[in-house]
């Protein structure tokens, strides 16, 4: 079937700067091997993401808190058809992981087989810098 | 709460329609809708229009205002709704709200929805944006597929459900969309088929998920005076409407095997509604991908947590089973063009309702004369039930 006729709309490149300031510290924690959550003062709820604001108490006075790199994957894909910012990587797992404090974690799943990837199985969270310099963080096997 | 009815019901050819603007595609729909109802646009005091890619997949950035202008709805009341892919049934919600309150008598809920005109990668992008973008895209492109196979991976771990089971819902819904003239997909397919298709993002497969798709559909809404004003004949009124939300985050879900928001949207519209889903003679429900609609069974009661691969085995969703669901050919072979989806769901429902369902080998047998819409928006974000009965 022939194309149906068209015209083109006027291009346009759509960058958005996206303020961290209020969750700097997870981003410079990263950067350090570390990977932080936020802790609510006063109702003691903690967030993962990390949130400067309690969505529980409505409290903004909040504790920066390490988290262990202990995780057990609930669920997992492999992402063969890839968006456009996404097609210079090769196909990758996300998988989403509890750590032993409660709070879940969405990342990549790297350095298994993906027939080597079972729900319920243990994997370790780390961060990293990739090699364009972005900070992100990953499950990985355990050592 | 004044007492609400479906009077005009009217729905696009599915599929690429690239022969069409944004504008033209909601004529399609919209036309036919109001010589169903037997009105004029000047009788629509308000317009609730669903779509969700607006300036994103196509290039209008008001929709509603376009759309509006050129269906000559200009000065009604007017605003578009965003659910996600449940921005259809939020356009609904909102006419029938309209209505229900007293303050108009005639609303019409507009779903369009034209996906067509970028091309795959930017539209894989975009609704991999469709979750929360910093934590969840930006550094690990999830994709749609790629959250419902989160969901898939989780059910087959927990319940067995296995990928036969999950092609089955494929065969099932390309069956009935062989059987309805504006399906996307016309062709019938096979478990093999599915099996053998493409990985899209492990374990759903290409035939596990729904197409790209252009459409639009249109509902119009009527107080109970104007229904005999008017002399409606077969009037299906709105007897449940439920709906409710979840997070934003998937790592902040309470599991993977079915979406909170459609148990509690369900539960909202059947007690509203006053009935329970044996009652139901036919329903549809959101079938994005395969796995979709085997957790809707379960989230909506159609059968117990983890018995809804053994409902699609044993047919009890096909045409004489225990409940037929998606004999529209569902959103998985209908098509699903986001924001039009609820409203193309009750237009579905509405011709079944009245027993004018396109062709008769797709009419579901009717006893009590109710059905259920299930619409969920995003990954288990938003979710909207509506019953409707004749």
């Amino acid at each position: 079937m022939a194309a149906m006729p068209s015209i083109k709309s006027r291009e346009v490149k759509i960058v958005h700067d996206i303020p961290i300031s209020r969750t700097l510290k997870f981003w410079e924690g990263l950067k350090e091997g570390k990977i932080l959550a936020t802790k609510c003062k006063k109702c003691g709820k903690l967030y993962f993401p990390p949130s400067a604001d309690c969505a529980a108490c409505l409290s903004s006075d909040m504790e920066w808190v390490e988290l262990s790199n202990e995780a057990t994957i609930e669920t997992f894909t492999h992402v063969v058809v890839r968006p456009t910012t996404f097609q210079q990587e090769k196909p990758y797992t996300v998988a989403i992981g509890r750590l032993k404090e409660g709070v879940r974690v969405l990342a990549w799943l790297t350095g298994f087989k993906l027939s080597e990837v079972k729900v319920g199985m243990k994997a370790k969270l780390v961060a990293k810098t990739t090699t364009d310099g972005r900070l992100t963080y990953e499950f990985t096997r355990p050592e | 709460m004044n007492k609400v009815a479906i009077i005009g019901v009217g729905c696009s050819k599915f599929g690429v329609r690239n022969d069409v603007n944004v504008a033209e595609l909601t004529f399609e729909a919209f036309k036919p809708s109001i010589e169903d109802a037997g009105i004029t646009p000047k009788d629509i005091e308000f317009v609730a229009v669903g779509s969700t890619g607006a300036g994103a997949w196509y290039e209008e950035l008001l929709p509603a205002v376009v759309s509006a202008e050129y269906c000559g709805l200009t000065g009604a009341g007017l605003a578009r709704c965003e659910a996600a892919c449940a921005s259809g049934s939020a356009a609904f919600s909102m006419a029938y709200w309209a209505v229900a309150s007293g303050q108009v008598k005639i609303a019409a809920a507009l779903g369009v929805e034209k996906m067509r005109e970028i091309d795959t990668p930017t539209m894989m992008e975009w609704i991999g944006r469709a979750g929360y973008y910093l934590w969840e895209f930006h550094n690990f492109g999830l994709t749609f597929p790629g959250y419902y196979a989160l969901y898939a991976s989780a059910h087959m771990a927990k319940y067995g459900t296995t990928e036969e089971d999950l092609a089955l819902v494929a065969v099932k819904n390309h069956k009935y969309a062989s059987m309805n003239p504006i399906a996307h997909f016309r062709n019938r397919i096979t478990v093999d088929d599915a099996l053998s298709s493409m990985i899209i993002a492990a374990p759903l497969k290409l035939y596990d998920c729904c197409p790209v798709t252009d459409g639009a559909a249109s509902i119009i809404l009527a107080s109970e005076e104007k229904v005999k004003e008017l002399k409606i004949d077969t009037p299906v009124w709105v007897a449940g409407l439920g709906y409710a939300s979840g997070t934003a985050n998937m790592s902040k879900r309470l599991d993977y095997v079915g979406l909170e928001a459609s148990v509690s949207a369900s539960q909202m519209a059947y007690k509203m509604a006053n009935v329970s889903p044996d009652q139901l003679d036919v329903a549809v429900v959101h079938d994005c991908f395969t796995i979709a609609e085997i957790m809707a069974y379960e989230d909506i009661g159609l059968c117990k947590k983890g018995e809804g691969g053994k409902l699609i085995r044993e047919g009890q969703t096909e045409i004489g089973g225990k409940i037929p669901v998606n004999i529209d050919g569902g959103l998985k072979a209908k098509g699903h063009p986001i924001g039009t989806t609820g409203c193309a769901m009750i237009y579905e429902l509405t011709k079944q309702l009245r027993e004018e369902a396109v062709e008769r080998s797709r009419q579901a047998p009717m006893k009590n004369y109710i059905a259920l819409a299930h619409n969920v928006g995003g990954t288990g974000h938003y979710c909207y039930v509506t019953i409707l009965r004749r």
